[in-house]
């Protein structure tokens, strides 16, 4: 593990490496979303119970599968930059935090929208938009931490450690509501029921899910550029590169 | 090791009593706080024993986030933190004395005052005594996790509102096993599976809060 | 392990017993076979050597919100020595006495005691020194007496009975009792400072200790820390005044970078 992270120790080398997977981020990230939302919003057939509101689906499914995902991620960078000291995963923290916050109040507004048709209300006490809301809560509160330092530095190591504080107890935050929900709210919301997702609609939420994924990653890797450009203004790195960059100008 | 350890409860001892005012005032607030409800939702008190567990509950939460920055505040400002961390001891152990003190001195008297609120809100003796199981187990869950946050706000000038932000999310299944044990005593159902998730969770604060914590001073000290 | 890194003789401790055991009055600075005059080549126990400190720096950088303090900075202590760092402010002398007592990490670089980097042994470590900063770690509601009888416990020192004397040479005698809120700033930094006579221990980091305090008291302080330089003691210390110790003190000047 630490042979493979070690030559990304160095900021220039971790710099480099997020421009070299910028463009297949962004590249696959508009494809697939394309795709995946046309083929979702436009083709795939209405749902036989819920009509065309169900589309929302490939927007709010995806969202809320990659809150979690992107909260994983800053917990995987927050655990890196503690253990090995690399100091691009701590930027990595605080380039997540943002991003994923977003997703997760996409999540949440999408829920929301979908509640009103189906529950006849905006907002109704479901354990998953419940424990949605509750990592809303562990984002920001990571945000303002970050926010609230003046050495940036120290601000990402405080960040890792509330983003690894909250990884381990998300999961206990996510049971303990499913059972408040089921102890205080009994059977009378039980979504769907599972019904097996019809392929032609799984495909395009698949594809859509991918499409988001990628979207997050690309948009984490460019915060994470500008926040290594941000903090080490000052390096030799940092400086040759912007002589390079002035020097092409310049040709042209 | 145990000497010097001792030594340092004796001193947040000796120090808590030097400061008793400001031990005071979140046990008043806490007492303040819960006549309030009455007055708010009215004074039925079918509805005050409903509501009940969960007033006493969140006034909890409120009243330890208050005393809470006492824990390391001062020996941040002072620089005996600094000798803490040079004195050669294992800083979780430490971290754990500190709590241990925090919770002698902040959180005991809440716990103390609790059958006054009892008679405020109309809980019966079986409801007391869930609510007061719950709050023993629950309360040193607080002070462990309430450590982590405070170490981390400690360079900040106003670490005071931010550290509410970063600790009420994180106490949410506290909330939701303590409360529902309460209602379920006065169901007359039994609550130990309540009670014995909460000590699963006390146990795992023990075991991982205290090196979070250590963790989190010594990034304050860069 | 490599011991006494710096002059590369030794690669390990049981080739410096052999080396010690075979010239037994070698030199204890360079470890060549003893020269005659050489003030440093005389027979010296074996378990005295090996409890000589020595601290080493070695290509050290600190780097503090984007600026370097200071980079490849090294040196090596031996005892008996006093360094003397100065330099402007905001120049890193403080962030460097923060580096050597291990409160902060450098960003690149290491410290050795004894040959040994100071982040793999730091309870060891901190055993031995002793740390004066800027932050005096005197707690303001307690008294004078509790400060420092807590500060003993904690550092599992048994000197209970030792405290009336040692107030009384520092002047804080019927002051003892009062808060120490109520004290000048200078008696709060004698409290603090009473730590040198309590706790004795090779290495002494001291940040500013002359200031705020009267000049009998700076006496006081300088005569104490001739008697460490004696017993064969390392101190670091910063100060915008100059010493005037009869014994040599080196000194590294730090400077202000942009």
């Amino acid at each position: 593990m630490w042979k493979w992270l070690h030559p990304y120790a160095k900021t220039e080398r971790a710099y480099a490496l997020c421009g070299s997977l910028l463009p297949w981020c962004w590249g696959g990230a508009l494809l697939c979303l394309a795709v995946g939302l046309a083929w979702g919003l436009a083709f795939a057939p209405a749902d036989y119970q819920q009509g065309d509101s169900f589309r929302i689906i490939y927007l709010h499914v995806p969202s809320a599968i990659l809150s979690m995902g992107a909260y994983s991620g800053m917990a995987i960078a927050a655990f890196i930059g503690l253990v090995w000291q690399i100091r691009s995963a701590d930027m990595a923290v605080s380039a997540i935090a943002p991003v994923g916050a977003v997703v997760t109040f996409v999540a949440l507004f999408t829920g929301a929208a979908w509640g009103k048709p189906m529950w006849g209300t905006w907002w109704v006490w479901d354990a998953r938009l419940t424990s949605e809301l509750i990592l809303l809560f562990l984002y920001l509160g990571v945000i303002a931490l970050y926010q609230s330092f003046e050495d940036k530095q120290q601000g990402a190591k405080a960040a890792g450690i509330l983003a690894l504080v909250g990884v381990v107890n998300l999961p206990i935050i996510h049971y303990s509501v499913e059972w408040w929900n089921t102890l205080h709210q009994g059977a009378t919301i039980t979504k769907f029921g599972k019904p097996s997702i019809a392929p032609d609609m799984l495909w395009p939420l698949l594809i859509s899910i991918a499409g988001l994924g990628l979207l997050v990653a690309a948009l984490s890797l460019y915060r994470l550029q500008s926040e290594m450009i941000r903090r080490e203004m000052h390096r030799p790195w940092v400086q040759a590169m912007f002589k390079a960059q002035e020097g092409n100008h310049h040709a042209f | 090791m145990i000497y010097p350890l001792a030594g340092l409860l004796r001193r947040e001892l000796a120090l808590a009593y030097r400061q008793k005012a400001e031990l005071v005032q979140p046990l008043i607030f806490f007492v303040l706080v819960i006549s309030l409800f009455p007055l708010g939702v009215g004074p039925g008190p079918q509805m005050l024993q409903k509501i009940g567990p969960g007033v006493i509950w969140v006034a909890v939460l409120l009243s330890s986030l208050l005393g809470m920055e006492r824990l390391f505040r001062d020996d941040f400002s002072d620089g005996w933190l600094e000798q803490m961390m040079l004195s050669g001891l294992p800083l979780p152990l430490v971290v754990l004395v500190k709590v241990i003190a925090h919770w002698l001195t902040c959180v005991l008297p809440l716990l103390l005052v609790s059958p006054l609120l009892a008679l405020f809100l109309n809980l019966s003796p079986a409801m007391y005594q869930a609510l007061v199981l719950g709050l023993l187990l629950g309360t040193p869950l607080l002070s462990l996790v309430g450590a982590t946050g405070v170490a981390l706000t400690l360079g900040l000038q106003r670490g005071g509102v931010l550290l509410s932000l970063l600790l009420l999310p994180l106490f949410v299944p506290l909330l939701i096993f303590a409360t529902s044990a309460v209602d379920a005593a006065a169901m007359q159902l039994p609550y130990n599976g309540q009670l014995a998730i909460i000590g699963a969770l006390l146990l795992l604060a023990l075991a991982l809060s205290p090196l979070a914590t250590a963790h989190a001073l010594k990034i304050s000290q860069n | 392990m490599h011991w006494v890194q710096n002059n590369g003789i030794f690669d390990d401790l049981d080739q410096y017993i052999k080396w010690v055991q075979i010239i037994p009055n070698c030199c204890w600075l360079c470890y060549h076979p003893p020269v005659f005059g050489c003030a440093f080549c005389f027979e010296l126990p074996i378990n005295k050597r090996l409890s000589l400190s020595l601290l080493s720096v070695n290509n050290l950088s600190c780097i503090k919100r984007d600026r370097i303090l200071f980079d490849e900075l090294g040196f090596v202590l031996q005892p008996g020595e006093l360094l003397h760092v100065q330099g402007p402010n905001g120049a890193g002398k403080t962030s460097l006495l923060r580096l050597l007592v291990g409160l902060s990490q450098p960003q690149s670089g290491e410290i050795c005691w004894q040959g040994e980097n100071i982040r793999q042994i730091p309870s060891q470590y901190q055993r031995q020194l002793c740390y004066f900063g800027h932050k005096l770690g005197v707690n303001l509601a307690l008294s004078a007496l509790d400060n420092l009888h807590f500060w003993c416990q904690m550092q599992g020192i048994k000197a209970d009975t030792d405290l009336y004397p040692l107030l009384e040479t520092l002047g804080l005698v019927g002051l003892e009792e009062l808060p120490a809120g109520q004290l000048s700033a200078g008696q709060q930094r004698r409290i603090a400072l009473a730590r040198f006579w309590l706790k004795s221990c090779p290495l002494w980091v001291l940040d500013e200790p002359f200031t705020a305090l009267d000049r009998q008291a700076v006496q006081m302080l300088k005569s104490r820390m001739q008697a460490h330089l004696q017993e064969q003691g390392i101190i670091v210390m910063t100060s915008h005044q100059s010493l005037d110790f009869p014994t040599p003190v080196r000194e590294l000047h730090l400077e202000y970078r942009l």
